[in-house]
C-alpha cells in the first residue's frame, strides 16, 4: 500500500490534506483500515464543534473491535461525510478518496505531523 | 493487537501458507492464527452461499482408548457416550464436580473401544488433565494427539461437491454429526460432517505433513465455486448467527449446562456415576423451579455494536449481561448473545436496551438463533 505524498499523517494514523481556504480533510490511512477490519459503524464529530490535535473525537467500530478516532489537528468542524455515515464500509474500500471522515477549520496544527514517507517508515518499523 | 512475541506462539502446518495469501494473523489460544485474509465480512458471505476453507489445527485431539474407554468417558463427561455408534459423533460437555462447565466437546467414536475428544484450543491441556485424573481405574488409554492433526474445515452449501470431487468416500451416508475414515486428494484423512457455521460442511482431520497438500487441492476443487479461505473473524460471526455457544463467551466454569440453556447435554439416566452429577441434578432442579438468567439473543434498532461483557439495561435497571456481539452479516444489523433475567427473556420483551459506552441503545429480545439455514 502506498500513502499519498501530499498528505500529512498522525502516528495514531489519520491522514490530512493540506488546506484549502483553511479548511482541511481527516482521513484514517488504508494501514488503519486494514488493521481495524471492516468498519460498520462511524460516529463522527458534529459539525461546528471543535476537535483538539491528539484527542478523540469519534469512534470507529468494525466487526471485531471499537476504536477511538483521533483529530491530528485543532480546529472547528466544518463538514462530516455522510456517504460514511451511511456506508461505513467506504472506509475499507477508499479509505483516502471517498472514505475521508471530516473536514475542519484549522485552529492549529501540531508541529509532528508525518509526511508520507517518515510515516510509512513509522509503520514499517 | 497482541504485544505477544510471534516466536512464543505456536504455528500450525499450514502456517507458510496463510501468509503467502497475505492473511491477518492474531493470537488465539496462543495459536497465530488466520483472523481474516481479506474482508470478513465477504468470507462470512461466502460461507453461507458457496464455501470456505478454515485452517482449524489449533483444536485439540485427544484420543481414548481401550476395552473401558466408553466407560471412562461415560464417567468423565456429562452424555452417554456409551451410546454413541461407531462412526457417529456427539456434542458434550465436561464439568468439575460442582457443575461448572470446563469445556464443551464433540466426541468421536472412531471403533468400538478408540474415540477422538476435541477440545477447544483454550481448555485442551485443562480437558487433557481432567481425562487422565479421571481415568484412573479405568481400563482406557488417554493420549494426548494435538500434534498428531491438522483441521481442515470447509463449510457452506457447495461444500458437498467440493469434497465429492476429491474422495471416493459415501459423503451422500455421511450424516450431520457423524464421521469416516477415507481418503481426500489421496490423503488419508478421517471425514466427519460437522462444523461451527450453521451450514452444512465438513471437517477434515489429517496428518500436519498432508495438510498443505489438502489445502491445496480444495482450493482448486472450489475455484470454481466461490470457495474462498476463511479466518477465525467470521468464524466467530457465523457461530452466533446460529446461535451456538462459545467457552469463554456463552460457556464459562461459572455455569453449569442448565443455566447455559443446554441442560439437555446432561444424561442422567446413563449407567454408573459421573463427575458432577449431584451438582448437576441440583441446577437442574433450580433451573426449572427458580430460573437464573437466560440464554437470548438481541437484534439492535441502531448499528451500534454490543460487546462481551457490556450491560444488558431495562428501565434503568441492569438486567443481564452481553456474551458475544457483532455485526451479522446476514441480517445486516449488529447482534448478540445474552445472559438476562428471565422476566425479561421473552421474545418480543418491551424496553431492552445494551449500555454501549454509556449510551443506551434499543435492542430487540429474540428467540435463538439468528439464522437457521433452509435444508
Amino acid at each position: 500500500m502506498s500513502n499519498p505524498q501530499q498528505l500529512r499523517y498522525s502516528k495514531e494514523h489519520e491522514w490530512l490534506s493540506a488546506a484549502e481556504d483553511g479548511v482541511s480533510t481527516v482521513g484514517i490511512t488504508e494501514f488503519a483500515a486494514n488493521a481495524l477490519g471492516d468498519v460498520v459503524y462511524a460516529q463522527l464529530p458534529e459539525v461546528g464543534s471543535t476537535v483538539t490535535a491528539g484527542e478523540t473525537c469519534g469512534e470507529l467500530e468494525s466487526t471485531k473491535s471499537v476504536s477511538d478516532l483521533y483529530s491530528p489537528v485543532t480546529g472547528e468542524v466544518t463538514e462530516i461525510n455522510e456517504d460514511v455515515v451511511n456506508d461505513p464500509s467506504l472506509v475499507n474500500s477508499a479509505p483516502f478518496e471517498g472514505g475521508w471522515l471530516f473536514k475542519v477549520r484549522v485552529a492549529e496544527e501540531p508541529a509532528d505531523l508525518l509526511s508520507a514517507d517518515e510515516y510509512t517508515a513509522q509503520n514499517a518499523g | 493487537m497482541s504485544s505477544t512475541e510471534p516466536s512464543e506462539l505456536r504455528h500450525t502446518a499450514l502456517d507458510a501458507l496463510h501468509r503467502s495469501l497475505g492473511a491477518t494473523m492474531t493470537d488465539f489460544a496462543g495459536w497465530d492464527m488466520p483472523l481474516r485474509y481479506g474482508s470478513e465480512r465477504d468470507e462470512h458471505i461466502a460461507v453461507r452461499t458457496k464455501a470456505g476453507l478454515f485452517d482449524l489445527s489449533h483444536m485439540g485431539e485427544i484420543t481414548v482408548t481401550g476395552a473401558g474407554a466408553a466407560a471412562l468417558l461415560n464417567h468423565a463427561l456429562v452424555g452417554n457416550i456409551a451410546s454413541v455408534g461407531v462412526g457417529r459423533a456427539r456434542y458434550t460437555m465436561i464439568c468439575r464436580a460442582d457443575g461448572g462447565i470446563l469445556d464443551d466437546l464433540i466426541v468421536y467414536r472412531l471403533a468400538e473401544t478408540e474415540y477422538m475428544v476435541v477440545a477447544n484450543a483454550s481448555n485442551a491441556q485443562v480437558v487433557l488433565d481432567a481425562l487422565v485424573e479421571r481415568s484412573a481405574g479405568f481400563d482406557a488409554e488417554v493420549r494426548d494427539d494435538r500434534d498428531a492433526y491438522a483441521l481442515i474445515a470447509v463449510q457452506g452449501p457447495e461444500s458437498p461437491g467440493i469434497l465429492k470431487s476429491l474422495t471416493d468416500a459415501d459423503l451422500d451416508g455421511l450424516k450431520y454429526y457423524a464421521g469416516l475414515p477415507g481418503t481426500v486428494a489421496g490423503v488419508p484423512a478421517l471425514i466427519a460432517r460437522t462444523g461451527y457455521t450453521g451450514e452444512d460442511g465438513f471437517e477434515l482431520f489429517v496428518r500436519p505433513e498432508h495438510a498443505v497438500e489438502l489445502w491445496q487441492a480444495l482450493t482448486k476443487a472450489g475455484e470454481g465455486v466461490g470457495l474462498v479461505p476463511c479466518g477465525l473473524s467470521c468464524r466467530d460471526t457465523l457461530r452466533l448467527e446460529a446461535g451456538m455457544p462459545l467457552y469463554g463467551h456463552e460457556l464459562t466454569t461459572s455455569l453449569t449446562p442448565f443455566d447455559a440453556g443446554l441442560g439437555r447435554v446432561v444424561k442422567f439416566e446413563k449407567e454408573g456415576d459421573f463427575v458432577g452429577r449431584e451438582a448437576l441434578a441440583e441446577a437442574a432442579a433450580r433451573a426449572e423451579q427458580n430460573p437464573p438468567r437466560v440464554l437470548v439473543g438481541l437484534v439492535a434498532e441502531g448499528r451500534r455494536v454490543p460487546r462481551a461483557g457490556y450491560a444488558v439495561v431495562a428501565g434503568g435497571e441492569v438486567i443481564g449481561e452481553v456474551t458475544s456481539g457483532a455485526p451479522s452479516p446476514t441480517l445486516g444489523k449488529p447482534i448478540a448473545m445474552a445472559y438476562v433475567d428471565a422476566a425479561h427473556a421473552a421474545p418480543g420483551t418491551e424496553g431492552v436496551g445494551v449500555d454501549i459506552r454509556g449510551s443506551h441503545e434499543p435492542y430487540e429480545v429474540v428467540a435463538l438463533p439468528f439464522y437457521k439455514r433452509q435444508k
